[in-house]
């Protein structure tokens, strides 16, 4: 169980702060699929990143992170290390080059598990098995990442992340780089991981909600760095709450609709600098439903049972 | 008005070139005045090929490319400046389609010194207005700023717009929308919509079977450089005949249908040389499919 509460990561640059992810609280259950969807630079990966390793630029400012009922470190990169791969593991937005070019899959498995005084040994007989869960061979371990395809190297990478059974796992844009085919097969495994109990938890993070309406049980839209609407996907698909989560979905083509019969609009205007956002409700000016109260910030509050929006009109 | 005629490539690999690797097989098909033809396929299936062929930044290996019966491999000169003058291509990714270092309109004065030189500067103006009214861009907002000073959707539009300076008659547009965000991807989208609809032919080449069904008339599937299916979209979209186009169909993410939902199961392709078929064969009025062999591969 995964608790997140007012999470805020900002990005240091040379002219001020990127507030990137500027106060997020949500909770994940056991045994769900949460998607994290939005725009390019809207704070999902950011998100996701934090939570494991906050790389240099990035600086935690306040909010509190809970796993399994333990409080996780995130500001102090040393002593995340005792969770990193046990407890939280991520599949990294550039899996397919995360691999080291120059080691052979098995070596590199080793090296990584003996960093956490795992002797490959003792989960040999659970790697071959989950390689071939995933249809890959053993004989994979004997080469190198050139040798494989990029489905190929994708599995691998999901076998590895999450060969310590994690309680989270977060996989960021896994399958954007894959071609439709394989994208279908890899996230259909992703499901697999949970349903067999290898993760408890999962965030998949993504653009593409058509996507995660396949796979995911809970989808939590972030705009500007700030969460917009999180519900069932069912819900989100079918009875959005928040006006972005609407016109968002209503700009996405899809098979069966076409420009000559039905033209699909996007959303007018682009997203907020986040070096400075405005105060208020950051999609207040895209927004058509905008009124006086926009200008004071939305609580990312409850507008139903287990669905929550930041949006004055929603909760009305 | 364009004609691609049993179109080969044959790519040179290996340390010292000593093996061919064919990237488009055989490939046939035209693109008439006002039509959106959408060139489908996975990584490697040779489409991005195709768009390079035609814009004549690769050379075709076999068969023919002809624009208004004229073959374009024989184009030198004066007249190869004049097929440029019908035919222009907009690529992937906007970002690098720009100099950083100089203002984004510059694409425009280069095209102005090359085409245009004769124009003066109040009839240049007029016609740079056209154009970017035509792609609906506000010209105080884009004109005299900096490539990063504009968004993704801005950049690819007035390279659509640079295009239409030339009162071109075809479009090859690779992946085009690709690389933008879902709110500003389908403007882009219903632009090449508009722009066909005052009779610009375009070759709509992508991965994303949605983006072709929405946009296109024509739909080629692509695979391995072979075409595998090829129709009005509706038909190719509604009664897919080959294996590879149902697969494909399938593997769609859909809102408010899920994958389970009765229509197939995933496939793993490692890439390993399935059966693609033969050659093309008509099975009803303009609906192309390659023919099978007695088992199906995939």
């Amino acid at each position: 169980m995964l608790r997140v509460d007012g999470l805020a990561v900002y990005y240091q640059s040379l002219r001020g702060d990127v507030k990137a992810v500027d106060g997020a609280t949500f909770e994940i259950a056991d045994g769900e699929i949460m998607g994290l969807a939005g725009e390019s630079g809207c704070g999902k990966s950011t998100l996701g990143k934090s939570l494991v390793r906050m790389d240099a630029r990035m600086r935690y400012v306040g909010g509190s992170v809970e796993l399994d009922g333990r409080t996780l470190p995130i500001w102090d990169d040393a002593k995340m290390n005792a969770f990193r791969f046990k407890e939280i593991s991520i599949i990294p937005q550039y899996a397919l080059s995360a691999l080291n070019p120059t080691r052979k899959i098995g070596h590199m498995a080793e090296e990584l598990l003996s960093s956490r005084d795992v002797h490959l040994d003792r989960v040999l007989p659970e790697l071959r098995r989950r390689l071939d869960l995933v249809g890959l061979s053993e004989s994979v371990l004997e080469r190198f990442p050139i040798e494989l395809s990029g489905g190929m190297k994708q599995r691998v990478v999901m076998v590895l992340s999450s060969l310590l059974d994690p309680s989270l796992l977060i996989a960021d844009e896994v399958t954007s780089a894959l071609d439709v085919s394989t994208q279908r097969a890899v996230s259909e495994l992703l499901v697999e991981f949970r349903d067999r109990g290898f993760v408890k938890s999962m965030i998949v993070i993504t653009h593409d909600l058509s996507f995660l309406y396949q796979i995911a049980d809970t989808i939590l839209v972030m705009y500007a760095g700030k969460l917009a609407e999180k519900a069932a996907s069912d819900t989100i698909v079918d009875a959005p709450a928040h006006p972005y989560t609407r016109m968002l979905l209503s700009s996405l083509p899809e098979v069966g609709v076409r420009f000559a019969e039905r033209r699909l609009t996007g959303i007018p205007g682009r997203p907020p600098s986040l070096l400075d956002p405005p105060g208020g409700c950051r999609f207040r000016a895209r927004c058509p439903l905008a009124f006086d109260r926009c200008g004071e910030e939305p609580p990312f509050a409850e507008v139903a049972p287990v669905h929550s929006a930041a949006c004055w009109k929603a909760a009305a | 008005m364009l004609e691609v005629d049993t179109c080969c490539k044959e790519y040179r690999v290996g340390a010292f070139g000593g093996r061919a690797l064919l990237a488009v097989r055989d490939v046939s098909f035209g693109v008439q005045p006002g039509e959106v033809v959408s060139l489908i396929g996975e990584s490697g299936s040779g489409k991005s090929t195709i768009g390079r062929m035609i814009l004549r930044l690769a050379r075709v290996t076999r068969g023919t490319i002809t624009f208004d019966g004229v073959d374009i491999a024989q184009l030198q000169g004066r007249r190869l400046k004049q097929y440029y003058g019908d035919v222009q291509g907009v690529f992937q990714d906007p970002f690098s389609s720009y100099n950083p270092i100089f203002k984004a309109d510059r694409v425009f004065t280069m095209l102005r010194s090359e085409y245009f030189s004769g124009l003066g500067a109040s009839e240049w103006d007029a016609k740079l207005e056209n154009a970017l009214d035509a792609v609906s861009l506000d010209p105080g907002a884009v004109l005299g700023k900096y490539p990063h000073q504009l968004s993704g959707g801005q950049l690819q539009r007035l390279l659509v717009a640079r295009a239409l300076l030339l009162d071109i008659r075809l479009l090859v547009a690779d992946e085009i929308i690709s690389m933008l965000d879902a709110s500003t991807r389908i403007d882009v989208l219903n632009l090449l919509g508009d722009l066909k609809s005052r009779g610009l032919g375009i070759l709509f080449i992508t991965h994303d079977l949605s983006l072709g069904h929405y946009i296109s008339d024509t739909t080629m599937i692509l695979r391995r450089g072979r075409v595998v299916e090829r129709g009005p979209t509706q038909v190719v979209f509604g009664n897919p005949l080959h294996p590879y186009t149902r697969t494909l169909l399938a593997s769609v993410p859909k809102l408010h249908a899920r994958w389970g939902d009765g229509n197939g199961g995933a496939r793993r392709d490692d890439g390993e040389d399935a059966a693609d078929g033969g050659p093309l064969v008509e099975v009803e009025d303009g609906h192309f499919v390659a023919s099978l062999p007695p088992e199906p591969g995939t």
